[in-house]
């Protein structure tokens, strides 16, 4: 187990090795002179050149990539073009908004996923079985930017029961603690604070939660299914266990294995989603933050924070993979 | 008299109605946050949405206008040479005190030596600190100021290097604000001079109070105002993304005013019984410029017939959806020395095919035509006007392919010349119409990387715009505009396509909220009803 785990740590090197280059020549070797955005329309010659070399980018690549490894080696990312500001300090202060907003989604997505997808597979064919998977259908189809703002105007606009877009109110104001607000609202025992924060983390939770919730869903089914048919279940059935014993205990845990796979790739999907949900939901996290980025050719942040999602990716991972033993101790991790 | 009575009653009541309320929270939505508080810093017009609010410069443009009055400066004389400006400072203005600086400090002739010389003085300590002075350089003034004297407590002397007409409305530019000296040493002192970016003490009439990255920034009116206290309490700036989402948020009521609408958005408003349309003419100008470094634009008959060939009424009818109006200047109307009385090239096919006839090109020519990738104020959709455009050229034979790129490498390739025709724009900086001719079609503008996308050399109008440049009487430089607008008109290295109306939808509890042409957006005389 623990020579796995150093194992696969030492993996992790070359690949963020080839991550750090990828990102590295796709952001330098696409068109677009990051002194220009900078400048806008309003750029002239000298001062056009001036900032080029203030941000380093009159020295050949190779030395500009061999000045952004060694220092992110060291945990320094450099400073952002555009707020001159350190890149991982900027990044620290708007993921826990994005952590909040992609738990929540998941929680949701696997409560509500596995749920309906355990009474599909043993209401097949029912009303519920097509009605859900209908519902997971769509899921999967819809755009999160398109779902965002039909819930927005359904919800918000029409009915007025949630707040349109934000993480609080104008009202309301929280000390930064952990950064999520959920739990600093607590911290502070500020409850009207929390409702608040709660009622605008709904709409955005589900638009970002829907695509992962049809797909566990449907895979908990198939899944389901499929392990239902094993001898083992007739066998418990045959014992006199009740129809709940032998969801819950046989064949659950059975079923589970592929979903959680699922579960851990969803990860990087919610990553994506969040980008597309943070800037329709005004939410500030790292998913807006790192649009505009490439909009403004700020390439520290480009590639610093593709750096370190994928880190955190590569860890996630890891963490699967090890959680798949702790299920199914048939798994050896040798 | 009881129906005397009552009608006073009445009339009293109604001016108690309209007399402007004092305090309530008002929360402006805009598309994007600050990248940096400090103005000198800043490039972006959402940074300086931030750093209006907080800080004052010497001069000031009037509200809603282009004019420019006093501000942190009560009088000024210039010498008659134009080389020297001795400023008066107002006094007894004091600095805000906040959680972060909680000293009592009066604004003084140290300040705005400091606010300058940070800029450009290499001895200056914050010289290095954040990065290049950009928009110092960007409006040249390296090249236009010489030093900055403290005189006495309340006076300042500037030198210039040359007669520089626009120079006083530089200084009404934010860039040109002033910071306060002791707390910038303060900052410095504790080594965290970088927090001029993240945080603000100057004397304007908000005081800034937190700033939550990508989500909202929070001022709380300054009492002691010395242009009088603002009539609301606390001011929101909230960062608003998706355009729709901005327009439903107002629907809602959780914000006052709605900044850059999409045009389809405000029709629907317009009906809205909850929602006020503000509407200003925009300091801006959207063109086709055609490249003269390319055959065959330097035949100006060929870029005459262009003109002539182009329906710009339609085009803005149809694209700008009312809110631009057909633009024959280089310059816009709101702007001092627009020229009315240059003709405009009417619509005319007929005169178009006469042209490139007498210019050996009867059977028309292919060429390119760029297309601005991203809705800008000056023109909202550059594919559909690239497209309206592209189907009058065919009428007269000339085949136009669009090409377009993101904004990004757009901007690099045009300033390279590496576009025949490409549409583009400007929003002024200053209110001067140097901003504009100089700017954009002097001959200094036409090397590479270039402003001039026309690449357009004429020698008379250079000579105009420079003499200009140097004249410090606002009568002869208009006259000399003027008449550099008539050749502008005659050599037509543009097609000028429309000056955009800009539009701010607003609650309707919403008062003596005023756009201005400049692109800056003040709050001190806006109130809410109750």
């Amino acid at each position: 187990m623990f020579s796995f785990i150093i194992k696969r740590l030492l993996w992790a090197i070359p690949t963020l090795f080839g991550v750090s280059l990828i990102v590295f020549f796709m952001v330098h070797l696409s068109p677009g002179d990051p002194a220009l955005a900078l400048l806008g329309d309003h750029a002239n010659k000298e001062s056009v050149e001036k900032l080029r070399e203030e941000m380093g980018l009159n020295k050949p690549l190779y030395t500009q990539y061999y000045l952004f490894a060694s220092k992110a080696v060291h945990g320094d990312f450099g400073n952002s073009f555009k707020s001159k500001q350190p890149v991982l300090g900027e990044f620290m202060e708007r993921f826990p908004a994005t952590m909040e907003l992609a738990m929540c989604a998941m929680i949701l997505a696997i409560v509500l996923g596995i749920g309906a997808g355990i009474i599909s597979a043993i209401k097949r064919y029912s009303i519920f079985d097509y009605g859900s998977m209908f519902i997971a259908l769509a899921g999967v189809s819809m755009p999160v930017f398109w779902l965002g703002l039909v819930l927005i105007y359904f919800f918000s606009v029409s009915l007025g029961w949630l707040p349109v877009s934000g993480r609080l109110g104008y009202e309301f104001y929280v000390e930064n603690i952990t950064g999520f607000y959920l739990i600093d609202t607590i911290l502070a025992d500020d409850y009207a604070a929390f409702w608040d924060a709660f009622k605008h983390l709904i709409l955005p939770a589900v638009a970002l939660g829907t695509i992962p919730m049809a797909i566990i869903a449907r895979m908990t089914r198939s899944s389901m299914i499929e392990v239902m048919k094993e001898d083992y279940i007739r066998t418990a059935r045959a014992k006199g266990c009740s129809v709940f014993q032998v969801v819950m205990v046989h064949a659950l845990r059975n079923a589970m294995m592929p979903v959680i796979t699922v579960i851990g790739l969803m990860l990087g999907t919610l990553f994506a989603g969040a980008i597309l949900t943070e800037t329709t939901f005004s939410w500030p996290g790292i998913g807006k933050w790192i649009v505009n980025a490439v909009y403004q050719r700020d390439f520290p942040i480009i590639q610093s924070a593709t750096l370190i999602i994928a880190t955190m990716f590569i860890f996630v991972n890891l963490i699967v993979d090890l959680l798949y033993a702790l299920i199914n101790p048939k798994i050896r991790l040798s | 008299m009881k129906k005397l009575f009552l009608a006073l009653m009445l009339f009293l009541s109604s001016i108690a109605f309209a007399a402007p309320q004092y305090g309530g929270t008002l929360v402006f939505g805009r598309g994007g946050d600050s990248s940096t508080i400090d103005p000198a810093h800043a490039t972006d017009g959402e940074s300086f949405y931030a750093s209006t609010q907080v800080y004052d410069n010497l001069v000031q443009f009037k509200y809603g206008s282009t004019e420019l009055e006093p501000a942190l400066a009560t009088s000024w004389d210039i010498s008659k040479d134009g080389l020297e400006y001795v400023f008066h400072l107002r006094k007894g203005v004091m600095f805000h005190t906040t959680k972060f600086f909680k000293k009592k400090v009066e604004m003084t002739a140290d300040d705005v030596v400091f606010s300058f010389k940070r800029q450009f003085d290499k001895t200056n300590p914050y010289i290095k600190i954040g990065g290049d002075y950009e928009y110092w350089s960007a409006m040249d003034m390296d090249k236009i100021v010489k030093d900055v004297v403290k005189v006495d407590k309340y006076t300042v002397k500037f030198t210039l290097l040359k007669p520089e007409a626009p120079f006083m409305a530089n200084l009404a530019m934010d860039f040109a604000s002033i910071v306060c000296k002791e707390f910038a040493d303060d900052l410095l002192k504790a080594g965290k001079a970088d927090d001029l970016n993240r945080l603000a003490v100057g004397t304007g009439p908000f005081v800034f109070e937190k700033w939550l990255k990508d989500d909202r920034m929070i001022f709380q009116a300054n009492e002691s105002y010395w242009g009088g206290k603002p009539y609301v309490k606390t001011l929101i700036l909230k960062v608003i993304p998706n355009n729709s989402v901005r327009a439903a948020e107002l629907k809602t009521g959780a914000i006052h005013i709605m900044d850059l609408p999409n045009p389809e958005e405000v029709a629907a408003m317009e009906t809205d019984p909850k929602i006020k349309l503000i509407k200003q003419e925009g300091l801006n100008v959207g063109y086709l410029a055609m490249n003269e470094n390319i055959k065959p634009f330097d035949n100006v008959k060929v870029r005459q017939a262009i003109n002539y060939a182009i329906n710009k009424a339609a085009i803005v009818d149809a694209v700008y959806a009312g809110f631009g109006k057909v633009a024959k200047s280089p310059i816009p109307p709101t702007m001092w020395s627009y020229n009315k009385n240059i003709k405009d090239y009417e619509y005319n096919p007929e005169k178009a095919k006469a042209l490139l006839k007498e210019a050996g090109l009867e059977n028309g020519f292919e060429t390119d035509l760029w297309a601005m990738p991203v809705p800008r104020p000056y023109n909202p959709n550059g594919r559909k006007v690239a497209e309206a455009m592209q189907a009058d050229l065919a009428k007269v034979g000339i085949k136009a392919k669009i090409v377009s790129y993101d904004w990004v490498t757009y901007l690099a390739k045009t300033k390279q010349g590496e576009h025949q025709m490409c549409l583009l724009g400007w929003t002024g900086d200053n209110a001067d119409p140097d901003n504009f001719l100089y700017v954009l079609l002097s001959e200094a503008a036409a090397q590479l990387p270039a402003q001039n996308f026309a690449f357009w050399k004429n020698k008379e109008f250079n000579e105009l715009i420079n003499k200009a440049k140097v004249t410090s009487d606002v009568k002869e430089r208009t006259a000399l505009y003027e008449k550099a607008q008539v050749i502008f008109a005659e050599d037509a290295p543009w097609v000028t396509i429309a000056n955009s109306v800009v539009v701010a939808p607003v609650l309707e509890k919403v008062n003596g909220f005023k756009l201005d042409p400049i692109g800056k957006r003040r709050f001190k005389d806006v109130w809410l009803a109750k």
